[in-house]
């Protein structure tokens, strides 16, 4: 009975801090034609989500072309990171607007 | 005669700043007219080049000026509806407008590829020069706070029209 409890328990400390659980979500937020924080730490597996506070649309578009993301006004948009590396990335709508996401393993 | 003069002067320094740096500063209903005209006059510009062009980038390039500057321009009158401010029409406004219609009978005349570059280019010095005198002339002499902030705004968002049409230029060469 006793030394049951104890693995589960062990268990559900493994599951909490290691492997596909640990994946987080990071936020960017969008305001007034920025990207916010411009740059960001991640780790293959997390998700950036972009939380649009503009009224107008914007994008956050790989510099390497890998991945673009429509972000409508008032709207977030996802991206689940799946390649180590860094990618620089900005709004095809407005260039001006620029970001960084360092992706470690 | 005078007046005619001035506004002659007026468009001819459109394709370089000076247009805007009026003798005297301009007023913040003045202001208002001032950017709300600029946007419908790229409004206009974008519904021509939807009309005429069958080049993918340009007209997405046009969807996305009527989208924004639509945008920009519904905030702008909530803006002065606001305030209570009456955006008073001024030589300024009356040059650009002018100056505009000149130019989308120029290029009403032209037809695919020389009417992309050419509405492209002008898109390029369109907003270069309305950037150039929200920087030096517009945000400078606005005195309410809140159409300060919202010029800010909106010359954030047309230097990135400014790159983005600098960016299709490129691709159309």
């Amino acid at each position: 009975m006793m030394p049951g409890r104890i693995a589960l328990a062990g268990l559900v400390v493994y599951a909490l801090s290691s492997g596909p659980a640990s994946a987080e979500t990071i936020r960017v937020t969008i305001d007034k034609l920025a990207f916010a924080p411009t740059e960001v730490n991640a780790k293959v597996g997390d998700t950036i989500e972009w939380v649009n506070k503009d009224a107008l649309a914007h994008t956050a578009t790989a510099t390497n072309g890998d991945w673009n993301v429509v972000i409508a006004p008032k709207q977030s948009g996802r991206l689940v990171l799946k390649k180590p590396g860094a990618a620089d990335y900005f709004c095809k709508y407005h260039p001006n607007m620029k970001g960084r996401v360092i992706v470690s393993p | 005669m005078i007046a005619r003069l001035s506004a002659g002067v007026l468009a001819a320094c459109l394709l370089s700043a000076p247009v805007f740096a009026q003798s005297s500063k301009p007023t913040d209903p003045q202001i208002a007219h001032i950017a709300y005209t600029a946007g419908q006059i790229d409004i206009e510009a974008a519904k021509q080049a939807l009309k005429k062009s069958k080049n993918k980038e340009v007209r997405e390039f046009a969807q996305d000026m009527v989208r924004d500057h639509t945008e920009v321009n519904k905030q702008a009158l909530a803006l002065v509806k606001k305030l209570n401010v009456k955006p008073e029409d001024n030589d300024t406004s009356r040059a650009l407008t002018k100056e505009a219609k000149a130019k989308r009978a120029e290029l009403d005349k032209l037809k695919g590829a020389a009417f992309d570059k050419a509405y492209v280019a002008n898109e390029v010095a369109f907003h270069k020069t309305v950037n150039n005198a929200l920087e030096t002339t517009l945000i400078p002499s606005a005195k309410n706070g809140e159409l300060k902030d919202l010029l800010q705004t909106g010359l954030k968002i047309f230097q990135g029209h400014e790159q983005h049409a600098e960016n299709v230029q490129a691709d159309l060469k």
